[in-house]
């Protein structure tokens, strides 16, 4: 147990909806979540298909662990080929909708085709319909939950869906579901909405069992004081993820204005001490923090917007509490664009998770956006009058709330920054990998954060490797390439957990390895688990060869390769990417053009 | 001495350790649909409120319930519900100004908090002391101390 052992197939153009088995072979090797939906995506689709033709496979999966009583069990991923990469995607949410998927008595949520007409998806257990969102279609994230939960009479469903973004196929759309909380990278809404589909809304009553219970919640009591007890979780706790601003600008790891810097002057005017502090008027940004299912961290910041600032002083429609800024929201939106203005930040946050876009590659277009218009190579002609200079909090929020709508510039940056740039005839200035946009540290100064990011299957990703220890310590690519391997493998296990990855530092692999084994049957040690690591990390591999990607596409823009970082701890550094990927390729057991050798692939059983 | 589940909505997460605890307790599984004690949020997760059975001394559930189904445990306090009694009516669930009794369509029984015996699983769920098992004649002591010190600020 732990798996429910049966998933939920879906067919869009044919209408139809079936539970099947869950292929427990698969489950064996794979794990759950991540891992599983990787299996269930490679055999269900042709890598070579346009990610937004109704070929392509949506999958939304829940690991074994996803329901349970075991800290941040409220984890699930969607995995599908993204739209902003031509890249497998595989992006993992929180909040309280996946662990309803699992209660409902589904491990995955495989989705094929594409419905003649927008619908949304109604679960109830066993009880699976297809209703029309005529109704809804066009209107916002937040409205649709609204509507659903009224129109259902129920105000226990949990909703996952996408805005307008979605819908129109902004290519770094992203999936919402709990009004705030985000799958949020590489396109996985537009693909949503190229299939027609507004909307999930599931209520689960089944519950979900696990193999040992007794065992399982004696270690779950301990891994639970363990995480409470760990230094790490307190930070995320009292500060947020956003404590990592502060670091990042002392390391001079900060990208700024596009990466064109790497300290930011105005990051304690964003920082968790500018959001707790009251301003001048009684306005404090933050209100409270909230956990995600199951989870005893609760990294999450609840925070509202001034109501005197520009952004909402006449639309009370924005002046309630919602999502605030996480680091990554506060780096995209902050130095990314050299804006340090609190409530426009969270303004602009708003706007991603009422329309359903990521902000990490919303900033990384918008900054590539106000780097073109600072060289004149764009005008106010294109960007609707809106002067798009560095540090412009209007032009921010106006462009957030411009491409969650679809609206004038907006379709421009909803194209990513890749093909912005590109068709401005500047492809160097998208700071991306694989066409995906970076998160908030820049590889000049973290070395082996620049190997993860120019090896991560779903393009650039902070989220994919750990090698922060390392890179802190030591700011040559000396040493990165094996702590990169490695840490990719272990978090292809913790994401394949339904567990959430914030809980490494104060568990180690260990404390997962426990539950697992606990939740599941059969014999679980850490060599099989990281062996089901490496086997899902060279999977994806596969997927994006047979989709077309080769060693060419694992690299970095540049501006890290070749121009020195300007300041901070790494001055005069650039990434030193043609020493480490050499050896990461060998360390995984690749050909120098960076494909798995057969001897690997029959390692790992995937020959 | 009876003792009292004390809700601190201010310390309230809504991770959703405690309806977990519960289903687990009651029903041998992770369930919060089959949970007794419930977590309502408002506006967006600004706040988190737990909720569940306060046991009133007279409890309409109680009084209401055509077939003495509903029973005081002496030791706890607690209004017990036998399922072998229980005929399903759910005049109970009418009955109760709260909404704390529930109906559940799987059983054909009513369910409601019976502080599991006088150890609440959810109080020792939940991680940020939101909800706590304390004196039943002292549950306003946090509170009442809080007030005395904000009255006579030390100097």
């Amino acid at each position: 147990m732990g798996w429910q052992r049966k998933i939920l197939r879906v067919d869009l153009t044919k209408g139809t909806a079936a539970s099947e088995p869950l292929n427990m072979e698969w489950a064996n090797l794979y794990l759950g979540e991540r891992g599983l939906a990787t299996k269930y995506l490679w055999e269900n689709m042709d890598p070579k298909v346009d990610p937004m033709a109704p070929d392509n496979v949506l999958i939304f999966a829940t690991g074994p662990l996803t329901g349970t009583m075991a800290s941040t069990s409220g984890r699930y991923a969607v995995v599908t080929k993204g739209p902003l990469t031509g890249a497998i995607a595989c992006s993992n949410s929180g909040g309280k909708f996946g662990a309803e998927l699992k209660f409902a008595g589904y491990d995955l949520l495989v989705i094929h085709g594409r419905s003649p007409k927008p619908v949304y998806l109604h679960i109830l257990d066993d009880q699976v319909e297809f209703l029309p969102a005529g109704e809804i279609w066009g209107t916002s994230v937040w409205h649709t939950e609204e509507w659903l939960k009224a129109h259902q009479q129920n105000p226990l469903l949990k909703v996952a869906a996408i805005g307008v973004a979605g819908e129109r196929g902004v290519r770094f759309a992203c999936i919402i579901n709990d009004l705030h909380r985000a799958a949020g990278r590489s396109g996985v809404g537009a693909v949503m909405g190229s299939k027609n589909l507004k909307a999930i809304a599931v209520h689960g009553t089944v519950g979900v069992k696990v193999n040992d219970p007794k065992r399982f919640m004696q270690v779950v009591k301990e891994t639970k004081a363990k995480l409470w007890d760990n230094d790490g979780r307190r930070e995320l706790t009292e500060l947020g993820t956003n404590a990592m601003i502060d670091s990042m600008q002392e390391f001079g790891g900060l990208p700024t204005r596009n990466f064109q810097a790497v300290q930011f002057d105005g990051y304690d005017k964003i920082n968790p001490e500018a959001m707790m502090e009251a301003k001048p008027n009684g306005h404090r940004n933050l209100i409270t923090n909230k956990a995600c299912f199951g989870c005893t961290i609760a990294c999450g910041r609840i925070a509202h917007i001034d109501k005197d600032h520009f952004t909402i002083v006449n639309r009370k429609e924005y002046w309630h509490a919602s999502g605030g800024l996480e680091y990554e929201t506060a780096f995209a939106f902050g130095p990314m664009v050299g804006v340090d203005d609190i409530d426009a930040l969270t303004f602009a946050g708003y706007m991603m998770n009422e329309q359903g876009m990521d902000p990490i590659s919303f900033g990384g277009t918008l900054a590539a956006a106000m780097e073109l218009y600072e060289m004149g190579v764009i005008t106010e002609k294109e960007t609707d009058g809106v002067p798009l200079n560095f540090g412009n909090a209007e032009a921010l929020t106006i462009m957030a709330e411009k491409t969650g709508k679809y609206e004038g510039f907006g379709q421009t940056l909803g194209l990513g920054s890749q093909r912005m740039c590109e068709k401005y005839g500047h492809p160097e200035l998208s700071m991306s990998v694989k066409g995906q946009e970076f998160a908030g540290y820049d590889s000049r100064a973290l070395q082996g954060m620049g190997l993860g990011y120019a090896t991560s299957n779903r393009g650039a990703c902070h989220l994919k490797q750990d090698t922060y220890d390392q890179d802190m310590e030591d700011q040559t690519g000396n040493g990165k390439a094996q702590p990169c391997k490695k840490s990719q493998d272990r978090i292809a296990v913790i994401d394949s957990t339904g567990l959430c990855l914030f809980t490494a530092g104060g568990w180690g692999m260990e404390g997962f390895r426990k539950q697992i084994d606990a939740a599941c049957e059969g014999e679980w040690t850490r060599e099989r688990l990281l062996e089901i690591g490496e086997r899902i990390w060279n999977l994806e591999r596969q997927f994006n060869l047979a989709a077309g990607f080769t060693a060419k596409d694992d690299t970095l823009p540049e501006r890290l390769l070749k121009v020195p970082a300007p300041s901070g701890t790494a001055k005069g550094r650039v990434n030193e990417l043609d020493k480490m990927l050499p050896e990461y390729y060998k360390l995984r057991g690749w050909t120098a053009k960076g494909v798995p050798t057969k001897k690997t692939l029959h390692r790992l059983g995937l020959a | 001495m009876h003792k009292s589940l004390l809700i601190d909505p201010e310390k309230c997460t809504s991770c959703l350790q405690c309806e977990m605890a519960c289903s687990f307790e009651h029903e041998g599984v992770f369930n919060p649909a089959k949970s007794r004690i419930k977590v309502f949020e408002f506006e967006h997760g600004r706040t988190a409120i737990p909720y569940t059975c306060t046991q009133c001394d007279e409890a309409w559930c109680m009084h209401a319930c055509p077939v003495e189904a509903i029973t005081i445990n002496l030791a706890t306090g607690a209004k017990e519900v036998d399922e072998d009694v229980c005929v399903g009516c759910k005049v109970c669930t009418i009955a109760c100004p709260f909404g704390t009794i529930n109906y559940n369509q799987d059983t054909g029984k009513v369910i409601k908090c019976d502080l599991c015996g006088g150890d609440p699983e959810c109080a020792k769920a939940c991680p940020t002391g939101a909800i706590t098992y304390v004196d039943a004649n002292w549950t306003g002591y946090d509170r009442m101390r809080e007030s005395a010190l904000r009255a006579h600020p030390s100097p």
